[in-house]
C-alpha cells in the first residue's frame, strides 16, 4: 500500500455481527493515493477496532478469500481499488451474500465447497498411476470449452451475485456448476455421466434463470453462464440418447 | 441486509420475462372466456366488442401484444442461448427481443386504432 497520506478521509460503514444479527458501524480512513478495498479494511482492523474479522491471504487475486460486497457489489477486495468503487468518498462494505455468517466480514465457505462435491466436482482419473499418458490436444475443442473454467480461484463472488442461489439454497450455483462443466469436457475425467446425473437433479443447472450476475461480476472474468447453458443442452441430450 | 447486485441487464430481461409471462397465464382464461360467449351468449360477446373498440381498451390490448411479443422473442433467446451455439452477445440480444416485441405492438397498434 502507498503510505502517502492525504488530509482527506473516507467515510466506511463496515457490517458487524454474527449469523445472529449484526449492524453497520462507521469508520474514518485516510485516503491513500493508491489503496484496494482490503488496504482499508486491514487499516481499520490495525488502526480502530482489532477485533474486525476478515479473510485473506494472497492479496494478488490468486486465492480468492478476500471477497467482500462492496457498495451492494460481490468483489474481490484486494484486486478493488477504493478509487473505482467509491460514492461521494463512502464505502460500504458487508460479508458476501448466500453465506452464512461466523462474524463481520468473514462467512463460512462451506455450503459453498460441498456443493463442488455434491456438483460430481471431484476429480475421476480415468487411467492409474502406471498407464501409459493419454496425450491430450490443447487445440481440441473439449480442451478448450474445459480450460475455460480452470482459472476459477473459489472466490463465491459469483454465487454471492446469484439471485437463484438466494431464492433456492438447495441451487448448486455458478462455481459448482462451471466445475461439473470443465469436468465433463476434461477427456481424463471418468466420470462424465455421473456429473451429468448430479448437476441435472433437484437444485442443478435447470435451476438457473440465466440472470448473468455470475459472468457480470466474475473477478476473473470467466462465464459461468455459458457453462451452465452447456451443461443444460449437454444433460438434455443424454437423456434423450439414453 | 446485503443489497444484492442486480446492475445487469439480463436479470432486467429475466424480470421483464417471468412478469409478461405471469400477465399472460391471467389474461388467456379470460381470453377463452370472451371466445367462449360467441357460443353461450352472442349478445354478451356483442357488448364486449363494442366495450374493445374503446380507446382506451385498444391501449390495453397493445400492452397486452408488447407484452405477448416481448415473451415470445425473449423466450426465443433463451432456447437460443441453451441450443445454439454460444454468443457473448446475450445483452444485445436481449435487448433486441425488446425492440422487436416494441416493433410488433407498434404495428398492432397502427392497425387497430
Amino acid at each position: 500500500m502507498n503510505t502517502s497520506n492525504t488530509s482527506a478521509s473516507l467515510n466506511v460503514s463496515v457490517w458487524r455481527g454474527t449469523s445472529d444479527g449484526g449492524e453497520f458501524r462507521s469508520y474514518q480512513v485516510p485516503v491513500q493515493s493508491n489503496q484496494t478495498v482490503l488496504d482499508v479494511v486491514t487499516w481499520i482492523q490495525q488502526r480502530i477496532d482489532n477485533t474486525l474479522s476478515y479473510r485473506f491471504a494472497c492479496r494478488v487475486g490468486m486465492c480468492g478469500s478476500c471477497a467482500m460486497t462492496v457498495n451492494g457489489e460481490p468483489r474481490w477486495t484486494c484486486r478493488t481499488h477504493v478509487n473505482n468503487v467509491t460514492e461521494n468518498a463512502t464505502l460500504e462494505i458487508a460479508p458476501l451474500r448466500n453465506l452464512p455468517v461466523i462474524k463481520d466480514l468473514t462467512t463460512n465457505m462451506d455450503p459453498f465447497f460441498d456443493k463442488w462435491i455434491k456438483a460430481g466436482g471431484v476429480h475421476e482419473p480415468s487411467a492409474l498411476r502406471n498407464d501409459p499418458m493419454v496425450p491430450v490436444n490443447p487445440e481440441s475443442k473439449a480442451r478448450k470449452v474445459a480450460s475455460e473454467g480452470v482459472e476459477c480461484i473459489n472466490c463465491a463472488v459469483c454465487y454471492s451475485a446469484c439471485d437463484t442461489v438466494a431464492a433456492n439454497p438447495d441451487y448448486l450455483g455458478p462455481a459448482a456448476l462451471q466445475r461439473a462443466w470443465t469436468l465433463v469436457n476434461d477427456v481424463k475425467h471418468n466420470g462424465k455421466n455421473t456429473v451429468l446425473s448430479a448437476v441435472s437433479e433437484s437444485g442443478g443447472c435447470h435451476n438457473c434463470h440465466s440472470h448473468g450476475s455470475c459472468t457480470r461480476y466474475c473477478p476473473v472474468e470467466l462465464n459461468p453462464m455459458k457453462a451452465v447453458a452447456g451443461l443444460k443442452k449437454s444433460t438434455v441430450l443424454s437423456l434423450l440418447r439414453s | 441486509m446485503i443489497k444484492p447486485g442486480r446492475s445487469n441487464p439480463l436479470w432486467l430481461a429475466f424480470v421483464l420475462h417471468r412478469l409478461s409471462g405471469v400477465v399472460l397465464a391471467l389474461f388467456l382464461p379470460l381470453h377463452f372466456y370472451v371466445l367462449s360467449l360467441a357460443l353461450t351468449s352472442p349478445a354478451a360477446l356483442d357488448n364486449f366488442l363494442a366495450f374493445s373498440d374503446l380507446f382506451v381498451v385498444k391501449v390495453a390490448e397493445t400492452l397486452l401484444v408488447l407484452l405477448l411479443a416481448v415473451h415470445l422473442f425473449g423466450g426465443l433467446r433463451l432456447m437460443a442461448m441453451e441450443w445454439l451455439p454460444w454468443t457473448d452477445r446475450q445483452k444485445s440480444l436481449a435487448a433486441a427481443s425488446v425492440a422487436l416485441g416494441a416493433g410488433v405492438a407498434c404495428m398492432f397498434f397502427l392497425k387497430v386504432i
